[in-house]
């Protein structure tokens, strides 16, 4: 059997595939910057000395951890407005799915840096009569985050490709926009195949980034 | 007779139901400058961790000037507040058996850490005195290198100048020549020497035993859970005049020739 592909029909509607590459990008960042940052806080929080707080961070990566980010997504925007009085856009609860998601992992990697830290490093800092959040910010953070970047790297790539979960509740990304020409056109394979190519030309070069401030950091050693 | 200048009042430590020591006493005096000695595990490096609290003693307090910066409460907790801590600690630098020196700063940048995080000094003036300090531990060329490119030494002396920065009234010395290559034990013994020569008070954890029969004015022997005899240095390692000591002693000087 033989398959004529066929990439022009794909490329005819380039605007649609535009507009949600656009949908993507604009997803992927608030989702980086949101989940990593709210992973942050969760690590501090498990490493907390208030019970209560130890728990609650125990409970949100547990949580977000262990359930499907498409069933969360599914979630946020078809329950949580029966269970309260609001309204959920495709967007928002793309977001809520994906970085609450990514916040735990995030959070687990966080925690598991902070914790290869030597001791001598907090008491040295502490002996010079710096406070614990000052430790955290000057001494353990910038160590820490510097033997992560390859594990946070991997968290961004897959917070890239999760993105296409949104599609699930019609949020317009490269995956809903990917359908909707395969649908027209009954070119599904080519699509994908577009699709998988434009993720491939983009996270590449971001990777490539990582590395170079991953060497930039290295410079004391 | 003045204030002392540290006093540790009935402070204890137990590790679990490990009794580390318990009661100790001890004044230390403007200048004064004390060894701790003991055998290993006899508790000398916790009683001076407790000091400065990086260990919790479970009992006891320390005063410094007359003023209480660190009360236990008898139950493994301290009843003094964070400020009350690194106020004590800025008043007490320490020094450490494994340098600790931050990785991710230059050397100048280890010494000046603490004026700018700590003291809100301005970066300038903070890496002004960072070399001031470096250049009286013999390292003023060091200022931009890694602590990754220094010896052993080095590093230790980096060490010592990140604690003179604070301007410490006293200084605490965790075995600071144990992780040391033997060649490089008399570079950093001679940048506690000549502070020892300024007069600055210190207290000492060291297996040097040399060292501190000429530094120390006075010698602390650490046993059986808490200060076992002390005197001067002449006293206690010429003429110690209870057992432990005396065994302690033979043991050291059993292969000298």
């Amino acid at each position: 059997m033989t398959y004529h592909w066929n990439f022009a029909s794909v490329f005819d509607n380039w605007w649609a595939l535009a507009i949600g590459l656009a949908g993507t990008l604009k997803l992927f960042v608030v989702c980086l910057v949101f989940g990593m940052t709210l992973g942050l806080f969760v690590a501090l929080g498990r490493r907390s000395h208030r019970r209560w707080l130890r728990w609650l961070s125990t409970f949100f990566v547990e949580f977000f951890r262990n359930t499907p980010v498409l069933v969360q997504i599914l979630w946020f925007y078809y329950a949580l407005p029966i269970l309260a009085p609001i309204e959920i856009s495709p967007f928002m609860a793309a977001i809520l799915g994906i970085s609450l998601n990514s916040a735990a992992y995030a959070a687990e990697i966080y925690r598991g840096g902070i914790q290869s830290i030597e001791p001598g490093q907090w008491e040295a800092a502490r002996a010079i009569g710096m406070t614990g959040a000052q430790t955290l910010r000057r001494i353990v953070l910038p160590q820490a985050i510097r033997r992560i970047i390859p594990a946070l790297t991997n968290r961004g790539v897959e917070i890239f490709k999760m993105s296409t979960l949104a599609s699930v509740v019609a949020y317009v990304e490269l995956m809903q926009q990917g359908k909707l020409i395969a649908s027209l056109n009954f070119n599904p394979l080519e699509v994908y195949t577009v699709i998988a190519a434009i993720f491939l030309i983009i996270l590449y070069p971001i990777v490539r980034v990582t590395y170079a401030v991953e060497r930039r950091l290295a410079r004391s050693d | 007779m003045s204030e002392p200048l540290l006093r540790l009042g009935g402070l204890g430590k137990s590790f679990g139901t490990n009794l580390v020591f318990s009661g100790v006493d001890l004044d230390v005096m403007p200048g004064d400058r004390i060894a701790i000695l003991g055998a290993s595990g006899s508790g000398k490096s916790t009683l001076l961790r407790c000091i400065n609290a990086l260990e919790t003693p479970d009992e006891g307090l320390v005063k410094i000037n007359g003023t209480p910066l660190l009360k236990a409460d008898g139950k493994g907790r301290l009843r003094s507040t964070e400020r009350d801590l690194c106020a004590l600690r800025q008043r007490v630098g320490m020094v450490f058996q494994q340098f600790n020196l931050f990785p991710h700063m230059t050397v100048a940048g280890n010494v000046a850490e603490g004026l700018v995080t700590v003291r809100g000094m301005s970066s300038g003036k903070a890496l002004e005195r960072a070399q001031a300090e470096l250049e009286r531990v013999g390292l003023g060329d060091k200022g931009d290198a890694y602590p990754s490119r220094l010896s052993g030494g080095q590093k230790q002396r980096v060490a010592i100048a990140r604690a003179l920065a604070m301007d410490p009234e006293i200084l605490l010395f965790d075995e600071p020549t144990s992780a040391l290559d033997p060649a490089l034990v008399g570079e950093v013994l001679g940048v506690i020497e000549q502070l020892a020569n300024e007069g600055r008070t210190m207290i000492l954890v060291t297996h040097e035993i040399g060292f501190a029969y000429h530094v120390a004015t006075r010698v602390v022997f650490v046993a059986e859970h808490g200060i076992y005899e002390t005197g001067t240095p002449e006293e206690v390692l010429k003429h110690p005049a209870r057992p432990l000591t005396q065994q302690f002693l033979a043991d050291h000087q059993r292969f000298q020739f």
